[in-house]
């Protein structure tokens, strides 16, 4: 109880709260945007998540990290952008659960290449120099990567919320996600914004890889899918479609299960942290079933 | 004078149902051109075809003598030639000048000039700027939708149905804005459940029945044509 109710710990606690909650909103925030745009669950974004891990890994071997790193998100963004095109948009027609079931097949389909590629071997990250530098914060020993993440993502926000309501592209993403027939009257190409929508998500999704593995760096085929589902519980609690709600509610979940995670071990909690994280969801969706920012539950016209 | 929209057997199917069945007509530079008809007449799927938003199975349709048959809805509005849909389908979360600047969304020259012409015709839209499109009346929603048509700069407007759950009142001013419009130098193509309205508004008018064209004739040869009294006009 003692060593709880310390300063040291309960800032050290929450600051690795706040920053896994920073890299999880920036993976929330793909989810979102393609949820608003396509109604869409991607569930191929969080292993596309564990894919920019992987390249991260291969690309910072042969070059540089600052080199590497505008590499890596070049390729996850390609990447991104392929799935689109070749697993979406043949589908865009279709009812909304055969997008879904191509997005778990492409899922599938890079968890296998990860293990064919790596063998299944679990693979470490590189430790980054900036990130993994300590400073002392009230006596705690803080990696910088906990210190770095808020304000990365902070500024992230704040241009990709410039980039939606001030910029034309971003005012065609508004129209477009409220209705895809009439922005074509507006002579908008659909098509364009919604792999616009895929390039953000993908590129945001990297960073967020760079800055999670850099915290937890064990890399395995299956690394993206639980960051992948709170993300998406993220985005879903604070309301999917809305960007400020994902990032709330992706603070939230990080807040809560390294609070959880830190309780003594004598309590024997810490390995409900994710069952808790679920429940927490539960409790918000029956109080309020839209989340947090939810627009009213009306169907696309 | 010319044919700016010139139809040949324009047939356009969903699925195995024939929406229009070998279609055509002119619309000729600078006239307010109706088609009149009842539901279920092909009136929407044809200007659907024309602005790009449905493929046509057969048929051609040219704009100034070039054949823009197929093309997608963006090469059609930069051309000139915008479509102001049945429901208004105005932007409900973007502001009444955002919905303005999207209309505009592929002109890259200066659009203040067009922008003061559409506060000018609507000085509603110029009071509501700022307010989110969903709030407005339905009149109101009506005048966005024409004057975000407007923003393209079109050569042509189509419209269908602008009357659609009007009042009576709010109607006659749309069509005086349609007549404004066209006096303007836009050539019009206007659909039309109120076919009384439209007659008296248009230069020009064809009837629909089932997807092909029954009968055609000045707007006031329509109006005083008995079979169509009978059947659109209720007299």
């Amino acid at each position: 109880m003692q060593q709880l109710l310390s300063l040291e710990y309960i800032v050290s606690i929450l600051l690795s709260g706040i920053s896994l909650g920073g890299q999880l909103a920036l993976i929330a925030i793909g989810y979102t945007m393609v949820y608003g745009i396509l109604r869409l669950i991607n569930f191929a974004h969080g292993d596309v998540f564990m894919v920019a891990g992987l390249v991260g890994i291969y690309v910072t071997a042969a070059v540089p990290v600052y080199i590497a790193i505008p590499i890596v998100i070049l390729i996850t963004v390609a990447l991104g952008f392929f799935i689109e095109r070749a697993a979406y948009k043949p589908l865009r027609s279709a009812p909304r659960m055969s997008v879904m079931i191509s997005a778990i097949g492409v899922s599938y389909l890079l968890q296998n290449t990860a293990t064919y590629v790596t063998g299944g071997q679990p693979m470490t990250y590189p430790t980054i120099q900036l990130l993994n530098k300590t400073v002392d914060i009230v006596g705690t020993p803080i990696k910088l990567v906990v210190l770095i993440t808020p304000v990365l993502v902070l500024i992230l926000i704040v241009l990709l919320t410039m980039l939606i309501n001030k910029t034309k592209i971003g005012m065609a993403m508004r129209a477009v996600s409220k209705d895809f027939e009439t922005s074509r009257l507006m002579g908008i190409k659909v098509n364009t914004v919604i792999s616009a929508t895929f390039v953000i998500g993908s590129a945001l999704a990297t960073v967020g890889s760079i800055l999670y593995f850099s915290t937890y760096p064990g890399i395995t085929p299956t690394a993206g899918a639980m960051p992948g589902l709170k993300a998406f519980v993220a985005a879903v609690f604070g309301g999917i479609g809305s960007i400020p709600g994902a990032v709330i509610g992706a603070f939230l979940i990080g807040i809560c299960e390294t609070i959880i995670k830190g309780l003594p071990s004598a309590w024997d909690v810490s390995v409900f942290s994710d069952a808790f994280t679920f429940a927490l969801l539960i409790v918000i969706l029956t109080c309020k079933p839209t989340g947090l920012f939810g627009e009213k539950a009306t169907d696309k016209v | 004078m010319s044919n700016i929209l010139e139809i040949r057997d324009l047939q356009v199917r969903y699925g195995g149902i024939e929406a229009v069945k070998g279609i055509s007509f002119d619309v000729p530079e600078g006239e307010i051109v109706t088609l009149i008809g009842a539901n279920g007449a092909g009136k929407s799927s044809t200007l659907r075809a024309i602005s790009g938003l449905v493929k046509p199975a057969s048929g051609s349709i040219s704009f100034k003598g070039e054949d823009i048959t197929g093309k997608d809805a963006n090469e059609i509005v930069s051309r000139g030639v915008i479509l102001v849909p049945e429901g208004r389908r105005i932007f409900p979360d973007l502001t009444v000048l955002e919905n303005l600047k999207i209309g505009a969304y592929l002109r890259k020259d200066d659009i203040t000039e067009d922008l003061n012409w559409v506060y000018d015709l609507f000085p509603r839209l110029k009071e509501r700027s700022w307010q989110a499109g969903g709030t407005l009346s339905g009149g109101e929603q009506q005048m966005l939708a024409v004057g975000r048509a407007l923003m393209s700069r079109p050569k042509v407007i189509m419209m269908d149905e602008p009357s659609l759950g009007l009042a009576p009142i709010i109607v006659k001013g749309i069509f005086d804005i349609i007549k404004e419009i066209n006096k303007q130098g836009v050539t019009v193509l206007l659909i039309e459940q109120n076919a009384n309205m439209a007659l008296k508004t248009a230069h020009h008018g064809y009837v629909l029945e089932t997807g092909r064209v029954t009968l055609t004739g000045t707007g006031e040869e329509l109006l005083s044509n008995e079979a169509v009294k009978a059947a659109y006009l209720g007299t």
